[in-house]
């Protein structure tokens, strides 16, 4: 099964090395891991969503928790929450298909970023699912480039006794 | 007034009470070692790095201090490596500090340049590369820190050169933060509790006592737990010792050499109490047949170490000594009788031996036992790895922890010298006898220099079989008797070599010769090596083969 994490490390040189040595190192398979910082400079959020059954995943959690980076780890995957990915791709347009593109487009709410002589490059951002029908409708088409963010996520609501990030504000005393 | 980091780095170690430091200099590191002219901070200095890492590990593992080693930058760091990673998987608190090349110079292939923080990131408990000189008071404060509480373990902190020669304020930081670090040392009241019902429910109890016992200072509990509930206790490698060896509890070591008694108490127990232990694969070996009638009990303060193996029934996370005194108690008087009565049979049955066939050969378990008995009783017996060490690990009884120092987890090669240097500086006054394989041992048989610079009176025993014994045994069981590459053709006079190095020097060749002279080593002053020439193909039993249950340990 697969599971999102969304685990709070100390905004430090090596972080993100230390986490994905700690993946591959124990053979726990990583299906994508977005970081970045939070509104606090000092601490950056990744998402990781890695597959595996519970025992994997009570490890995976055990063994990230012993980085002393690391300092808040959730697995959301059972909870409610938000999910979003960005995905830009740059598809062959040629005049008697570009019409047809553009519809595309317009249906998954995306947006043209980019125009090129033989181009167009669109940006799209939605769940995991929405972002494979995208590139599906488009491969007919020819997709010269493509790139995705991997996905970011977020609890729904406030979870009580919680403030910024998901965090105590005890935790970064 | 301002000070250079380099002498910050020094006045941290001695706030931190650092007496003595492992070394070898190089470039990177000279404005450490400059800062070192003067202190009041000892340093010895090793022949190779692994000697040093080793030594401030031996020295961590008999003084539960921890141990600081250090070296230059590219080969220096290198050669620390070893040592690190067996630091890590025995738990032991080390800080190691490494020179760097300049920050300039950082990620341009220098000259010795390596990337030590990237190299180490899975061998220690947690690294720094110091790119800031203000920040190096914080850096040595947390790495204190981190290496000596909760699981302890190596840190280590890499200073680039021209870095340690900047000018900062030097104050010792009291406070400091570590968000994402708070390790439980108390266990969970309910799960106490209800390890507490479940021990007294039992009618078969087994205690299985690690390495932790001994971190956590847990002996004495550890005792009254097993006498409260009359539970045998079997102990892992690291665990030789944080039981009395001559305690009718006592069970000996488990696992792929363990005690028959001990894997046969274990497959029968209802009920298993994990003690600072981690369920290695050489102590449970197939997996489905590790005391598979018994609702497990897991005490330890790493999280991660619990239902990674061996599904647990019920797990404690926290120090051992604390959640002992919090589960002790709970709990009522027990005797068990019929299961001691088990136990005791079992005992009679399956007794450890080996076969004295002749009078003249001189067999290596022989040597073992005789120093066993012989050895003065607060004696530190250090172990190298290999056939020797299970042998020791069989045969040897102690009555205190801290006594019995072997390389568990990694299993390295060479540890025996150098982590004997450590132990021996570390507990001056007390006899320390080294058990080393002829192989192992010429591993880091330079530090031989570095004991006798320091006035060490080792007493080392060479079990010399003139092979790798433990490498020979594996290709007998696992590649139809095919040796290869074990054999060593040249016949190295040890005797000889421990003269050369200002020791006294024997060799001995049958059980007569020892025990003509081993009282009279065991009491010398001064450094002895005793080269025991024994027979060269014996086997450590019982083994359990691989992908069998430790309950059917083969004799042969």
């Amino acid at each position: 099964m697969r599971h999102t994490l969304t685990v709070l490390v100390e905004n430090t040189p090596g972080v993100l090395a230390r986490v994905a040595g700690l993946f591959s190192r124990r053979g726990f398979n990583i299906d994508s891991l977005a970081v970045g910082r939070t509104d606090n400079p000092a601490v950056s959020r990744m998402t990781i969503v890695v597959e595996g059954d519970d025992q994997v995943l009570e490890q995976v959690n055990k063994q990230l928790h012993k980085l002393i980076d690391v300092i808040k780890i959730n697995d959301i995957t059972k909870d409610a929450y938000v999910d979003r990915e960005l995905v830009m791709i740059k598809v062959y347009a040629e005049a008697a298909t570009r019409s047809e593109i553009m519809q595309l487009v317009d249906i998954f709410r995306g947006r043209i970023v980019d125009v090129g002589r033989k181009t167009l490059t669109i940006e799209v951002t939605g769940d995991e699912g929405k972002i494979d029908a995208f590139e599906n409708c488009l491969r007919p088409f020819g997709i010269k480039e493509l790139v995705r963010t991997g996905k970011i996520a977020m609890l729904r609501g406030l979870k009580p006794g919680t403030k910024n990030n998901g965090y105590k504000e005890e935790d970064m005393v | 007034m301002e000070i250079t980091a380099a002498e910050a780095l020094i006045q941290c170690l001695e706030k931190e009470e650092v007496k003595i430091i492992f070394g070898c200099p190089g470039g990177a590191i000279l404005p450490v070692y400059d800062a070192l002219y003067g202190s009041s901070i000892k340093h010895v200095l090793v022949r190779h790095e692994q000697g040093a890492a080793h030594a401030a590990d031996g020295y961590a593992r008999v003084t539960g201090k921890v141990g600081v080693c250090i070296a230059t930058s590219g080969p220096g760091a290198t050669n620390l490596v070893t040592g690190i990673a067996n630091a890590y998987m025995d738990s032991v608190p080390m800080v190691v500090i490494t020179g760097q090349v300049a920050t300039t110079q950082v990620g341009t292939d220098a000259f010795q340049e390596v990337d030590i923080t990237g190299i180490t990131i899975p061998v220690t408990k947690h690294n720094y590369l110091v790119k800031d000189p203000r920040q190096l008071p914080m850096i040595v404060k947390k790495a204190f820190h981190i290496a000596s509480t909760g699981r302890p373990g190596p840190v280590l902190i890499d200073l680039p050169r021209d870095i340690a020669s900047r000018k900062i304020k030097f104050k010792y930081p009291k406070n400091f933060a570590l968000p994402g670090y708070k390790p439980t040392y108390k266990g969970h009241p309910s799960m106490v509790q209800q390890a507490a019902r479940v021990i007294m429910k039992s009618e078969r109890p087994v205690i299985y006592a690690g390495g932790g016992v001994r971190i956590s200072g847990a002996s004495q509990e550890l005792l009254k737990l097993a006498e409260t509930i009359s539970a045998p206790v079997t102990h892992t490698l690291m665990g030789l010792g944080c039981f009395p060896g001559d305690h009718p509890l006592f069970l000996g070591m488990l696992g792929l050499h363990g005690t028959r008694y001990a894997n046969l108490a274990v497959t029968g127990c209802d009920c298993l109490i994990a003690v600072g232990a981690r369920f290695d694969d050489r102590v449970v070996s197939k997996i489905s047949g590790f005391a598979p009638t018994a609702r497990v009990i897991h005490i330890d303060i790493d999280p991660a170490e619990i239902g990674k193996n061996v599904r647990t029934h019920l797990p404690i996370v926290g120090d051992v000594k604390t959640v002992l005194e919090a589960l002790l108690p709970l709990l009522d008087k027990k005797d068990n009788a019929a299961w001691f009565e088990r136990i005791e049979q079992l005992k009679l049955e399956n007794p450890l031996v080996y076969k004295q066939e002749r009078q003249d050969v001189l067999k290596p378990q022989f040597v073992i036992e005789k120093l066993n008995q012989y050895k003065p009783c607060d004696a530190i017996v250090v172990t190298d790895v290999g056939q020797h060490q299970m042998w020791a690990a069989q045969y040897m009884r102690f009555k205190e922890p801290r006594c019995f120092l072997s390389s568990g987890g990694l299993g390295a090669m060479g540890f025996c010298l150098p982590a004997a240097v450590g132990a021996g500086l570390g507990a001056p006054g007390r006899t320390v006898i080294l058990v080393a394989g002829d192989g192992g041992f010429q591993m880091t048989i330079q530090e031989l220099a570095t004991a006798a610079e320091q006035n060490l009176p080792l007493k080392i025993f060479i079990i010399n079989n003139r092979k790798l014994g433990m490498v020979r045994q594996l290709q007998e069981y696992y590649h139809d008797k095919r040796y290869i590459a074990v054999d060593f053709r040249f016949n190295l006079d040890f005797a000889a070599l421990g003269r050369m190095y200002g020791m006294e020097g024997y060799t001995v060749e049958t059980p007569e010769q020892l025990m003509e002279l081993l009282p009279g080593i065991l009491a010398s002053p001064v450094p002895v090596m005793v080269n025991c020439i024994v027979s060269g193909d014996e086997n450590v039993l019982p083994m359990v083969l691989a992908g069998t249950n430790i309950d059917e340990a083969v004799d042969k």
